[in-house]
């Protein structure tokens, strides 16, 4: 049997919080990763990987910066 | 040796970051600012980090983070000292003065009467910027004394308590571009362009990015500027530089908490790579243990590590900057405003 048949890879589709439009990842996103979606431009931030969920970016705060 | 990076949120950079050190083979981990709880009688949690990478996106939680990490015993690039001096205009302007570094023509005032006495002295165009934050945001070019009286009735009565401190700046007619260098240590690896036709030049507002050469004088200026904020212990910075006509190059800002996602092509510098090398390459960790693993696997807790002299402690810092009591303040003369 093989191994990797019974543990499928995590989806890496989730729904767009603001627009439901449907949002592909290229690759397994990390907890706190910024995320765009491409219909809405809404920056989504992950908040959990398994199962992935999605949440609107905070807004800019005033001491963000670089 | 471990090194953890300060996030609040993973950015492109922040996923570059933790490529380059997965591909180093560098132990690491990624430390979320929002979930720590410190006990700052305890640091055992700790002790096994030879360095913290702060790349949080807010200079409150990422300065009270450091100053806790510092006090543990583990080094922080960039450490407090530089994020109070780059994360504050007030203070970056008046480090570049004090070290006579060219920089945009400063004043600072602290109500209202003293900050049109401010822009007066300035003269118009003049820019009133918020000492915090980055990105354009929130900077206004005042072209008339009507024009400065209300965005700074504004600043007073919409703005938060950081805005009662007026960060007043010559406008420099610079051609329709500024440019960006990026310092790893106190060296300028690299550098963009960046071209708009607006006055404001930060690709986060649309401004676009082309290569930079690094000439003599952008890197020497560039080491001087960092050794300004850093002292002789080096930092990961991008400095911004005006070009003044007539006057050459200005340093106009430096950013601590660099982005670096639209310059790694034009520059064709792995900007990234070079930052953690540089973190490596600095770590007291490496010259007692040799070069990082391969295989990525735990290195053994470390015993406290202390941390690296620093070239100026804050209180040095806040010695170096005292600024008596002015009402409304040249960055450049020391001489009241009438």
């Amino acid at each position: 049997m093989n191994p990797t048949a019974s543990t499928p890879p995590p989806a890496l589709s989730v729904e767009c919080t603001e627009c439901a439009a449907s949002i592909t990842l290229e690759r397994q996103p990390l907890c706190g990763e910024i995320v765009r979606c491409r219909e809405c431009r809404a920056e989504l931030e992950v908040t959990s990987v398994s199962p992935l969920r999605v949440e609107l970016a905070p807004e800019v705060e005033e001491d963000w910066g670089e | 040796m471990r090194i953890a990076l300060l996030h609040s949120r993973i950015r492109v950079e922040e996923r570059l970051l933790l490529d380059e050190l997965a591909s180093l083979g560098i132990d690491h981990e990624l430390i979320d600012v929002r979930e720590l709880v410190f006990d700052i009688h305890d640091a055992s949690r700790w002790t096994s980090l030879d360095a913290v990478i702060d790349r949080c996106i807010g200079q409150t939680q990422a300065l009270a983070a450091v100053r806790v990490f510092e006090r543990f015993g583990v080094r922080s690039v960039n450490p407090a000292s530089v994020i109070e001096a780059c994360g504050d205009k007030l203070t970056t302007s008046l480090l570049m003065a004090r070290h006579e570094i060219p920089t945009p023509r400063t004043c600072i005032a602290l109500d209202e009467a003293s900050a049109l006495a401010a822009v007066e002295r300035i003269g118009y165009p003049a820019v009133l910027k918020p000492t915090t934050g980055s990105w354009g945001r929130l900077l206004a070019r005042v072209n008339d004394r009507d024009a400065a009286e209300a965005v700074i009735e504004h600043k007073s009565t919409l703005g938060s308590v950081q805005h009662s401190v007026f960060y007043v700046q010559e406008y420099v007619p610079k051609p329709d571009r500024d440019l960006r260098v990026f310092v790893v240590g106190e060296e300028a690896i690299c550098g963009i362009v960046r071209h708009s036709a607006h006055w404001i030049t930060n690709t986060a507002r649309g401004g676009v990015a082309s290569v930079l050469e690094i000439t003599p004088e952008i890197r020497d200026l560039c080491a001087r500027a960092a050794r300004a904020v850093a002292g002789s212990g080096g930092a990961l910075l991008a400095i911004d530089l005006l070009e003044a006509p007539g006057r050459g190059l200005l340093v106009s800002e430096i950013n601590h908490t660099m982005e670096f996602r639209n310059s790694i092509a034009p520059t064709g510098v792995n900007i990234p790579r070079r930052m953690i090398e540089w973190v490596v390459a600095t770590s007291p960790a490496s010259a007692a243990r040799g070069p990082a693993p391969s295989t990525g696997a735990p290195s053994a807790p470390s015993t406290l590590t202390p941390v690296p002299a620093s070239p100026r402690s804050r209180a040095s810092l806040i010695e170096e900057l005292k600024l008596g009591h002015w009402a409304a303040f040249d960055a450049h003369s020391r001489t009241e405003v009438a």
